[in-house]
């Protein structure tokens, strides 16, 4: 079984302090694996550093074969990102948000069809200035769709949505894995993971404490740190 | 080429959506025109005189709130990453935004000659040369412009430092262009207008090269 | 970045050197028969601008070098040779007042040269402020390179510009005329503020070099520690 992504030392500092510390891990190419933490434990630093958003300081990683820091054009093709910020432009309408972004890939964007599946094609003409929290998340997440990418990473996905957009998430990933895609999803939501997931990751201050299949995920105690 | 015109093509298109602050900026300008006026008085031929350093100086101020509502949008939601990580290429991203902030800019400047003119009594009859001196300033203030527009951007105290940046940055392009406006106004007796033109035509040069090298540095980690 | 003393050597003897030039210059040197005592500013003025072009040329090569190298050794000569370069230039516009007043009854006479040190002077003033609103260091390095690298390519535009602006007007003699200065006291005020700068830009380099490794975070622990740690 080859490796998505393979990381060794990777090291990424913010001002005096390490945000992710000496991690080494590797997902399965295919695999769906969760990624869990307290907040600022490092996982939305861990995968901007694998989207190549963000250089690291330390280590390698190696993504779908590609190096992070040497071929980030190579990795950019075949990765994409869900991240907090939602990458839209906020004056243009969601359907000109799809197709600015299929333009630069080269390809039409079958706007409608992408944003029918994800519930948002009553919207398509509306300028994304007026859209809910929860509806950018969609937008965004048909923009990943677009992307037809081999190496999907989400950062808390879960964030902004509703019931309904909970199930389209679920929906997505399975389609996801069914397409042989690799995931890697940053989550607080430890139960559904455990469902969904096929491995799990624990960050605690940057540094990677715990591995394994996600139905052992250790929960998280809310005041202390998980055991080793 | 095809991500500079899918480039150019997003920004055409934000400037067309946002259009309205647009026409702020041109009040902005138009009310300074104005406001220059009270620091020579009444005298007409004074002001005729020095007309186009008005002009231009309007251009200048009101270039650094166009400049910088251009990247409003791009850093808001970090759409301008998210385009970067598509992938999409940065120099075509720089040179479709400096090339739609030419064309505002020209537009603006295009809508303040009248302004000028009525005001000052500044006419001139030659008028493709002179759209073609607004074209080429409005390049010279966009190239160094657009660049540094990016980086303050992703800063605090965006206000204050694109100003403090860019304007004695744009010293030459600045004389040059007013200096050719003053002369096709007041008449070019001993036709120095293409030297004056020729400078700016190597500002623009030299400028809109190294800042398409540098731009991927300054919006890259 | 060192810590032996060739900066405090060099600074001393660049002092030395400028103490004796401009005693004997504005002191001992013949009287210019034209200008008078007024002309004796030359012996200061002419030594401040040949360095402060010099000291910016070094920004320069300092900028490229931090852009295509990378590391925080030219990042801090960087912003060292860029305060200097601010120091000499307000030096020189100030040096220029001092000379316009007296002879042409004006604090500014828009001469050529010394209007593009104006301009110069906002140009890398405006870096340094551009310094003190980025708080990553590696974003600030960059992007002060950049701002450099930009600003002096610019030198000769400005030169150019501003010297065809003030053509078309009466272009009153500037005091650049150097020969009409005595040799001597000029060459040994040059390379007395030649090493002065040298000593004090390594100085204030050493300086940045040692606030960027307090602002950088300590070295990771090694894993060896981590593990017998309480995780």
């Amino acid at each position: 079984m080859t490796s998505a992504v393979q990381t060794i030392g990777l090291s990424r500092r913010y001002g005096r302090r390490w945000a992710l510390a000496d991690v080494s891990l590797e997902l399965p190419a295919g695999s769906v694996t969760m990624l869990a933490g307290r907040n600022g434990s490092g996982k939305s630093t861990l995968l901007r550093v694998l989207a190549t958003a963000l250089r690291p300081d330390h280590g390698e990683a190696r993504v779908l074969g590609h190096d992070v820091r040497h071929a980030r054009e190579a990795v950019r093709r075949k990765v994409a990102l869900l991240a907090h910020q939602s990458f839209l432009y906020e004056a243009l309408t969601a359907r000109e948000n799809l197709e600015v972004a299929a333009s630069f890939l080269g390809r039409s964007a079958e706007a409608l069809s992408l944003l029918a599946r994800v519930g948002l094609e009553t919207r398509a003409d509306d300028p994304v200035a007026s859209f809910s929290a929860g509806m950018r998340k969609r937008l965004s997440l048909a923009r990943v769709l677009l992307q037809q990418a081999e190496l999907v990473l989400l950062d808390e996905p879960y964030g902004e949505l509703d019931p309904p957009g909970f199930a389209l998430l679920d929906g997505v990933i399975g389609e996801l894995r069914q397409r042989g895609a690799t995931v890697l999803m940053a989550t607080h939501l430890i139960d559904r993971g455990r469902l969904l997931c096929d491995r799990a990751l624990l960050l605690e201050e940057g540094r990677l404490v715990w591995s394994g299949p996600a139905r052992e995920m250790p929960a998280e105690a809310p005041g202390g740190s998980a055991p080793a | 080429m095809s991500g500079f015109l899918a480039a150019l093509r997003k920004d055409l298109l934000l400037q067309w959506r946002t259009r309205a602050q647009f026409v702020a900026v041109f009040v902005f300008g138009a009310s300074a025109l104005l406001l220059f006026s009270f620091a020579i008085g009444p005298d007409a031929a004074a002001l005729r005189q020095h007309s186009a350093g008005f002009l231009w100086l309007a251009m200048l101020l009101s270039s650094t709130l166009a400049l910088a509502d251009s990247f409003e949008s791009e850093v808001q939601q970090r759409a301008l990453e998210g385009l970067l990580l598509l992938p999409a290429d940065a120099r075509a991203l720089y040179y479709g935004k400096a090339l739609a902030n030419v064309l505002q800019l020209t537009v603006l400047g295009v809508g303040l000659v009248p302004v000028m003119v009525v005001l000052y009594d500044a006419f001139t009859a030659r008028v493709p040369a002179l759209l073609a001196v607004i074209v080429l300033g409005a390049a010279g203030l966009s190239a160094p412009g657009t660049l540094y527009a990016a980086m303050t951007a992703q800063m605090r105290a965006r206000n204050t430092l694109l100003p403090l940046l860019l304007f004695p940055l744009v010293v030459p392009a600045l004389l040059a262009a007013v200096k050719s406006t003053s002369l096709l106004i007041l008449g070019d007796p001993m036709g120095q207008l293409t030297s004056w033109v020729a400078l700016l035509v190597a500002f623009d040069a030299v400028y809109w090269s190294l800042c398409g090298l540098v731009f991927e540095r300054v919006v890259e980690d | 970045m060192g810590n032996s003393r060739w900066p405090f050597v060099t600074s001393g003897l660049g002092l030395a050197l400028l103490v004796w030039g401009s005693v004997w210059g504005l002191l001992y040197a013949p009287r210019e028969v034209y200008m008078g005592d007024v002309q004796r500013i030359m012996y200061v003025h002419v030594p401040t601008a040949w360095n402060a072009m010099l000291v910016l040329t070094f920004a320069f090569a300092c900028a490229v070098l931090s852009l295509l190298r990378g590391g925080w050794g030219w990042d801090a000569r960087l912003e060292a040779a860029v305060e200097g370069g601010v120091v000499l230039s307000a030096l020189l516009c100030t040096q220029g007042s001092i000379w316009a007043r007296p002879t042409w009854g004006v604090w500014w006479d828009w001469d050529p040269r010394l209007t593009t040190t104006a301009v110069l002077l906002f140009a890398f003033a405006g870096i340094l402020a551009l310094r003190q609103f980025v708080d990553d260091p590696v974003k600030r390095a960059v992007w002060t390179a950049v701002a450099v690298v930009i600003a002096y390519v610019d030198v000769p535009l400005v030169y150019f510009s501003v010297r065809w602006w003030n053509s078309l007007h009466q272009l009153q003699s500037t005091p650049e005329t150097v020969s009409r200065a005595f040799h001597w006291p000029l060459r040994i005020n040059a390379f007395g503020v030649l090493f002065l700068m040298i000593g004090l830009v390594e100085l204030r380099a050493r300086l940045a070099w040692r606030r960027r490794a307090a602002e950088s975070a300590p070295p990771l622990p090694s894993r060896v520690a981590m593990a017998a740690g309480s995780l």
